[in-house]
């Protein structure tokens, strides 16, 4: 069974995922070339509510809205702490990027990458359709990660709380250096 | 709708992210470009996930440690970026070439 174009934009679903998409590839895009640094992270806002939006289309209501809770809410505001705490120019400043010497090849290994998955995934999944489902129960979700996924999520854990000693020993005033 | 769109998506977002990440001369932008590969990865781990009806959700679950582990990432990467900046008063990654031989 083989999709057409025309048979892909009757869905409504499919009108609902250009809408998301388009956004989110144009904010994904300006996130990595604007020439300002606040708006490239602002940009970078964008992208991410539209993947949590996606999510939310696919059914992973909880992953979705973790991502609004974490990226959206605590990344971002990291990456406007660092920005201000390493005073950088906040208005345009053309040195945030690479000359053209090094954006050349990048964006040719960057398109050469996206050519490679694209074809090896249109290869092997084409047609393939996400059948209808149910949203995820958070539940269903929950029940799930203190049974199968517990040692994963211990881990993890583990992981967070080395990560803030870590944080708090590499950004620590210290006081008596000349003894380090 | 088809798988191929979703992971399309999240190639392309991730493509982008890999060109910041070479491009980009600020530290705090290579460590967004950053987070911009790992949504896409999230991406295609939930879009697979709904493809493949998967009765574990190893795909969300999957998501959910991608994004735990992204914010530990961020924090300490921040936290390095701001050691850096107090040491050499430059953000700048071109700027720590010492190791260059």
């Amino acid at each position: 069974m083989t999709v057409s174009l025309a048979d892909w934009f009757r869905e409504a679903a499919n009108w609902a995922f250009m809408i998301i998409a388009i956004p989110t590839l144009f904010a994904g895009w300006r996130t990595v070339t604007s020439n300002n640094i606040v708006r490239a992270v602002l940009y970078l806002v964008v992208s991410l509510a539209g993947t949590a939006a996606l999510f939310i289309m696919l059914g992973a209501e909880f992953v979705g809205w973790t991502v609004v809770l974490v990226y959206i809410g605590a990344v971002i505001i990291l990456f406007l702490i660092g920005i201000m705490i390493t005073r950088a120019p906040l208005g345009v400043d053309a040195d945030l990027s690479h000359a053209r010497n090094v954006r050349t090849p990048a964006a040719v290994l960057g398109v050469l990458l996206f050519a490679v998955i694209g074809y090896a995934v249109i290869d092997a999944f084409e047609n393939s359709m996400i059948e209808p489902f149910e949203p995820t129960a958070t539940a269903d979700l929950a029940n799930l990660l203190f049974s199968r996924w517990v040692i994963p999520f211990e881990v993890v854990s583990f992981v967070l709380l080395a990560a803030l000693i870590g944080g708090i020993a590499l950004a620590r005033k210290d006081d008596n250096g000349a003894q380090r | 709708m088809t798988i191929i769109q979703f992971v399309l998506l999240g190639t392309a977002l991730f493509s982008m992210g890999l060109y910041g990440v070479i491009t980009r001369k600020n530290a705090v932008l290579v460590l967004a470009s950053v987070e911009l590969m790992l949504a896409a990865v999230n991406i295609n781990l939930v879009s697979f996930d709904a493809y493949l009806a998967d009765q574990l959700h190893a795909g969300q679950m999957l998501a959910l440690f991608v994004i735990a582990l992204a914010a530990a990432e961020v924090g300490i990467g921040i936290a390095i970026v701001l050691m850096i900046y107090r040491n050499r008063q430059t953000a700048d990654v071109d700027a720590l070439s010492e190791m260059k031989g």
